[in-house]
């Protein structure tokens, strides 16, 4: 297979194509989108048909071709691969530089591999601005994927910005009752992280390019400079921390989660809390902490993060137990299971390092399930609040089966996706920081009492609600949705190896570079005067 | 091809290229099973939907509670029969034979082999990660094996008895799924070559714990009973990984091997940490102090899985671990002492509660998280080989009681099924003199009491006296001994072990004639009408209850003692030398813990007084004649209040943790910190900070061009002034 | 060399532009006296342009090409709030209140 790959030459050409196709994509679907201007109703819904599919297919496309990078990757070398670095806005020291490596790799195939499932998720839910929607979808996968593959911050910045805003429509336009407060309220949290993100971006792109007299914002430039004062870095390493901070999102910049997950559409939560969270702590493990090593890993930095880290687990899950409204229930929790992987990457051993990317994908395929399962019993009975049901197991023994299963992974039952990840960041974790991991061991049990709780409350106990007696249970192209996910929930759970072995070289790099520079770099924050 | 490789990569254990490369058949077997009865339950599931959900009542047990009081009898009419059900008690059954007979021809390969160390059949890399490589790996050795014997066997038999037991359920395939599911799992625990694979089936028992507990999920306590059996779980499970955390991050390495090989590098403080957590996760599983509660609600799941999971299996895997860690837990005195006095109280504890419940399937919950702690102690003082004994013949005689009892509720079940009656098919005041009725089961359930009770040559006897013995035999010259805990001389400590599991021997026969007096003995209490129907469980049942029966009888051969004059003395401790010998050894400074054989005379003749003097207080003491049926029955009080109440211990958990942690959650961390401090003062209030601004601001804005150029030109003026001005 | 009676002239013309523009309440009026303070400019760089060169004139070519853009534009606009708002006074104009 990577003979082939490598005979039509797959790796220079895919990662541009992965940008490019949904580009290309969102402007099909807004042209056929225009042709239907003032056709008749019947032609607008098969317009909207068309609409469904063409996306589909062309994010079916897309995950094909990056499924070629599963093979074409290199997982002995911890280097950027299929880099392609292309001149862009020359006057400002911005490239079009792109590259994976191990820790962006998982990243870019799990986007590829959700957003088809999302359009699936909304095919029947998403009714009016059908081509619009799509339109967004399309440009929200070229952002996020952006945002994976860049290796220059201008790049990096403008991909960050562009997946914002398709995100803020659809909850804004398809969204739920409030989702005018929780769109800008979104919004608002995310853009001010980033403004301050781009201010550090801006300063150290003049640093880098300081000699030419013009920026560089290569990712190789800015990680090649010397390091700052102390202080300078203190304040850039804020920046950065403030902007994915909030993505991630920790504790305390959690609040507009919960909110943008309810009010948000399937497909809209699913991407969220698939996708879009992780890009905070893909930042955290791309740009700041390998930045930054000397504060990151300043004592007092890290003992503060990891705190609010553990905090988060143990709050997110305390408050996810009193959830009335499953949605909200399950983004509590994905603020539980994020804190695991910010512990994961500053207690900076290669196994808890590795355990976050994996807690990272692995939250990626639950969770999309869980709030695929939930818009599906959301479009049957319209209510996502977890005491209008009860009892309905007896109803709907499919919709049980697999709630329950994807609830386990959740729980991180072992033999699922869930347990592998959360288990090498704890197992790692112990190793640097034992007191605060053995807190955030505490999650495990909680996670089950919530989870637990929930379902005993929507599935099992009488079913005495007599409008639940008649739901129906999944058809054939939800289980088909949801096919692809269990399947990765049981694989990743029982045979993690491949998984893991694609991202040993990167991590292994991360961790021993980072470490190295922290040692280097505290001599002189202790030194008097600061350099 | 392939297999002849891994052998000779293995190197030159006796037993590779032999049957036992293919232990990785013994779980397969009822994961296959699983997979065919899940399919089969959810095909029809599927189709069948319920048009009146709640008219699906047609099971046999009911959680005595108050909660089952609704009118649900009009499903007892018509039990609806699963269509698929014969594939069903087929396949379930089978894949358990099929599992018996290979684990039966591995344990006579390893007999023939005596291999001294454990033969590893590594099937793949599981979680490779920075330092940590984890294999998904089997190990073949004296512990797993026996352990692999009851639970395939023991096992077989349950799966035969539950297809009558469960036949009339439209959930059939559904509970041989679970089932299968749970046997998988149980043989991953015990197979499995390291701590994370011990930990997926700790973890996967309990799953189907949870889900066997509520397999009757209509009930709101049902679904309770289950998930609060998870959560309990749960927090032992806390205490197992962070054990694991704990061996990762001094040695290393998680694999028994590993693990064995360098525990010695261990400082004291760790190794006692370590054991400390480690056995906080076997109080979850194996229902010890303080976290026994899950155990006695567990009943509400159906009779067999009872005697599989709550009594023969599942819940010994706490024992198995302590077991399995010797090495570890004898490096460290104290929580050796731990696992022992907790054992003991647990014993203790749960005997007392034992003498007041009414339940029948309550009286044997708490009769087995006494005999847990009868096995905690042996495990805990060091005798391994003499816990293991009392695991597997408590297997034998306690899955005989709980399917007896199965068989009981069944018969009363039907009789009340028959006439249309609702009361409680559970509680003994409602039985009596069935011994008529049911003689099969009434002698066998004899047997297994008397095991229970401590009378020779029944196999209890020799398991429980085997654990005593090992008591007394290291209060003198052991490390146990020799060690303080909590400025108690070890000693002393082990003396009042002694004495505490002489106690509950006595409590122990007391409770158990009890159970045997009102369910069997004395009038009958059915009512008139149900009497007529009151009849003997089918072979089907009572089959797996006349086997069980014989290994009640004959298990003490086992492992007889020393002062035995012939048979197989001591077998069971030989055959565990090369897993806990060296441990056991540890302990007892390396000398063989024997006590004088007139001493041992001393101490049997004690343990059979004890017994007989239990079971004559009963007899006598006890009045079935005076009892009247539940709905009769006055509340009781004072200290048979405490007692039938369990100590209100749930009570007291709810009071000091649930609710306080929900209610903490919600109107502090939710309403306070979340939505009140983050949301309402930092986020919206900024908003509204920005806004009031704007609306400072917006009040210049008349809109009328005419102000705005008279503004203009004020300060063009203004500015040219300051400049002709300067 | 009369700079200093246009200069005079420009200002007086500014001036009267000014205070029509403030007190007057008429959009047509409003842009008139917007045309005369344009032009009062373009007197004054005419009359500099005798002093400092030509650059001036073209000033003033340019500024009236964008008087012209600008005249046609307003008045379209004024033209399309008449036929909203059936008036041209702007008391009733006040749009861009906050």
């Amino acid at each position: 297979m990577a003979a082939f790959l490598q005979s039509i030459g797959y790796n220079s050409l895919i990662l541009p194509a992965l940008l490019i196709i949904p580009t290309v994509g969102a402007l099909l679907v807004w042209l056929h989108g225009a042709t239907l201007k003032g056709a008749d109703e019947a032609a607008q819904e098969a317009g909207a048909m068309m609409a469904r599919r063409l996306t589909f297919a062309i994010l079916l496309l897309e995950f094909i071709l990056s499924a070629g990078l599963w093979w074409s990757f290199d997982a002995s070398s911890a280097a950027y691969q299929a880099t392609i670095d292309w001149p862009w806005i020359s006057a400002w020291g911005a490239r079009f530089a792109l590259g994976i490596d191990g820790l962006s790799l998982m990243m870019v195939l799990l986007t590829t591999f959700l957003m088809p499932l999302a359009v699936l998720g909304g095919w029947t839910s998403v009714r009016h601005k059908v081509h619009a929607y799509h339109v967004l979808m399309l440009l929200l996968t070229m952002g996020m994927l952006g945002v994976f593959v860049a290796r220059d911050l201008f790049l990096f910045y403008v991909m960050w910005e562009v997946m914002l805003i398709p995100m803020y429509f659809i909850v804004g336009i398809w969204g739920g009752e409030r989702r005018i407060y929780a769109s800008i309220k979104f919004f608002i949290y995310t853009m001010v992280g980033s403004l301050l993100m781009l201010i550090a971006i801006v300063y150290l792109g003049w640093q880098a390019g300081l000699l030419e007299g013009k920026p560089n914002f290569a990712y190789e430039a800015v990680m090649a400079l010397p390091e700052f004062r102390p202080m300078v870095a203190f304040w850039l390493f804020a920046a950065f921390f403030v902007a994915f901070a909030v993505k991630v999102p920790m504790f305390p910049f959690h609040t507009w989660l919960p909110d943008a997950h309810v009010e948000a559409p399937t497909a809209g939560s699913v991407i969220l809390a698939g996708i879009l969270l992780k890009l905070g702590t893909y930042g955290f493990l791309r740009l700041a902490v390998p930045l930054f090593p000397g504060i990151a890993l300043h004592p007092t930095v890290r003992a503060v993060i990891i705190a609010l880290s553990v905090i988060g687990v143990i709050y997110g899950s305390l408050v996810a137990l009193v959830q009335p409204d499953f949605k909200k229930l399950v983004a509590y929790s994905s603020v539980a299971h994020l804190g695991m992987v910010m512990l994961g990457i500053f207690a900076m051993t290669r196994e808890s390092v590795q355990g976050a990317l994996m807690v990272m994908i692995g939250h990626g395929v639950s969770t999309g399930a869980l709030f695929f399962l939930i818009g599906m019993m959301y479009e049957r009975k319209h209510s996502r609040i977890i005491a209008d049901y009860g009892g309905i197991a007896k109803v709907v023994p499919i919709y049980a089966t697999l709630l329950t299963i994807v609830a386990l992974s959740s729980i991180g039952l072992p033999g699922t996706n869930g347990f592998i990840g959360e288990f090498l960041v704890m197992v790692g974790a112990f190793k640097t920081v034992p007191v605060m991991t053995t807190v955030s061991a505490l999650g495990v049990i909680l996670a089950a009492a919530y989870l637990l709780w929930a379902l005993q409350r929507i599935l099992y106990n009488t079913l005495d609600k007599p409008a639940n007696a008649h739901l129906t249970d999944l058809n054939w192209r939800e289980i088909g949705l949801l096919a692809p996910l269990l399947f990765l929930i049981i694989w990743m759970g029982v045979y993690p190896k491949p998984v893991l072995s694609r991202m040993e070289a990167s991590v292994g790099k991360f961790v021993q570079e980072v470490e190295a520079k922290a040692a280097a770099q505290s001599v002189t924050l202790n030194a008097p005067g600061g350099n | 091809m392939l297999l002849l490789q891994e052998a000779a990569a293995a190197g030159a254990h006796p037993l590779s290229g032999s049957i036992a490369e293919w232990i990785w058949l013994v779980p397969v077997f009822p994961l296959i099973g699983f997979l065919i009865n899940g399919l089969l339950s959810l095909r029809t599931a599927a189709h069948i939907g319920p048009k009146d959900p709640t008219a699906h009542h047609a099971h046999h047990d009911h959680a005595h509670d108050d909660a089952h009081g609704h009118a649900d009898g009009h499903g007892h009419d018509h039990p609806a029969v699963h269509p698929y059900a014969g594939i069903a008690s087929l396949v379930g059954p089978a894949v358990l034979f099929a599992s018996f007979a290979l684990t039966a021809a591995i344990f006579l390969a390893l007999s023939g082999a005596h291999a001294e160390t454990p033969f590893i059949k590594t099937l793949f890399s599981w979680m490779p990660a920075g330092n940590l490589a984890i294999n998904a790996a089997f190990q073949v050795d004296q512990l797993s094996m026996v352990m692999t014997m009851v639970i395939t066997g023991v096992g077989s038999l349950i799966h035969v008895f539950s297809v009558g037991y469960m036949k009339e359920d439209p959930g059939y395939p559904r509970y041989f799924a679970y089932l299968n599911l749970f046997v998988f799992f149980m043989l991953v625990l015990v197979l499995g070559a390291n701590y994370p694979m011990l930990f997926v089936g700790w973890e996967g028992v309990g799953l189907c714990s949870y889900l066997l507990i509520g397999f009757w999920f209509s009930e709101k306590a049902n679904a309770d009973a289950g998930k609060k059996a998870f959560i309990v779980n749960r927090i032992g499970d806390f205490g197992f990984l962070v054990a694991m955390f704990l061996l990762f991050s001094n040695l290393g390495a998680l694999d028994f091997a590993g693990v064995n090989a360098t525990a010695s590098q261990l400082s004291p403080l760790v190794v006692t940490a370590i054991c400390l957590f480690m056995f906080l996760g076997c109080a979850g599983k194996s229902a010890q102090i303080p976290l026994y509660v899950w155990l006695p609600d567990a009943m509400a799941g159906p009779t067999p899985v009872s005697a599989l999971i709550h009594a023969a299996t599942m819940v010994t895997a706490g024992v198995y671990l302590v077991a399995r860690s010797s090495v570890l837990f004898s490096m460290s005195p104290v929580a050796s002492l731990t696992v022992a006095f907790v054992g003991a109280i647990t014993a203790l504890f749960a005997a007392t509660i034992g003498l007041k419940q009414w339940d029948i399937k309550k009286v044997l919950a708490y009769s087995t998280v006494s005999q847990l702690g009868y096995m905690f102690i042996g495990v805990g003082v060091g005798a391994y080989a003499a816990g293991v004994f009392h695991l597997v013949t408590h297997a034998f005689f306690k899955a005989l009681l709980f399917l007896g009892s199965g068989s009981v509720i069944y018969a009363m079940h039907q009789a009340y099924h028959h006439t249309g009656n609702h009361d409680d098919a559970q509680d003994m005041r409602n039985m009596g003199g069935l011994r008529q009725f049911m003689p099969v089961t009434f002698a066998l359930m004899w047997i297994a009491t008397l095991a229970i009770a401590g009378i020779p040559p029944f196999a209890g006897f020799f398991s429980k006296d085997e654990i005593l013995g090992a008591v007394f035999a290291r209060t003198h010259g052991s490390t146990l001994a020799d060690a303080t805990w909590l400025g108690i001389p070890g000693s002393a400590l082990l003396y009042a072990i002694y004495a505490i599991g002489l106690v509950s021997a006595l409590l122990t026969a007391i409770y158990m004639t009890r159970m045997m007096l009102y369910t069997f003995h004395g009038p009958n209490r059915t009512g008139d009408k149900e009497r007529s129907h009151l009849r003997e469980a089918p072979w089907v049942m009572t089959g797996p209850l006349a086997v069980l029966g014989v290994l009640s009888l004959a298990g003490g051969w086992l492992n007889l003692p020393t002062f035995f004059p012939a048979g197989p003395v001591q077998a069971l401790h030989h055959w565990l030398e090369p897993v806990t010998g060296a441990a056991a050894l540890r302990i007892t400074n390396g000398a063989e813990a024997h006590l004088e054989h007139s001493t041992e005379y001393i101490l049997v003749g004690l343990a059979i007084a004890i017994a007989v003097i239990g079971i004559t207080i009963a007899v006598t003491r006890l009045k079935p004649a005076a009892l009247v049926s539940k709905s009769q029955s006055p509340a009781s009080e004072g200290i048979e209040r405490v007692l039938e109440h369990k100590y209100f211990v749930d009570e007291a958990y709810d009071a000091a943790v649930v609710q306080p942690l929900v209610g903490v959650s919600r109107t502090v961390l939710w309403k306070g910190m979340d939505v009140g401090l983050i949301d309402g003062l930092m986020v919206n209030g900024s908003s509204y900070l920005a806004r009031g601004i704007g609306w400072v601001g917006a009040r210049l804005q008349s809109g009328q061009v005419g102000t705005y150029a008279w503004v203009l030109i004020i300060g063009v003026l203004g500015v040219l002034g300051a400049f002709t001005l300067r | 060399m009369m700079v200093a009676e246009a200069l005079a002239l420009s200002a007086v013309l500014f001036t009267i532009g000014v205070v029509g523009v403030l007190t007057r309440r008429n959009a047509i009026i409003i842009f008139m006296c917007v045309e005369l303070m344009l032009n009062a400019v373009n007197l004054s760089f005419v009359a500099f342009s005798r002093m400092y060169g030509a650059t001036g004139q073209v000033f003033v070519v340019f500024v009236m090409t964008v008087a012209a853009a600008e005249a046609a534009v307003g008045l379209a606009i004024i033209i399309s709030i008449f036929r909203h708002r059936q008036t041209v006074d702007l008391k009733n104009i006040n749009l861009l209140k906050g």
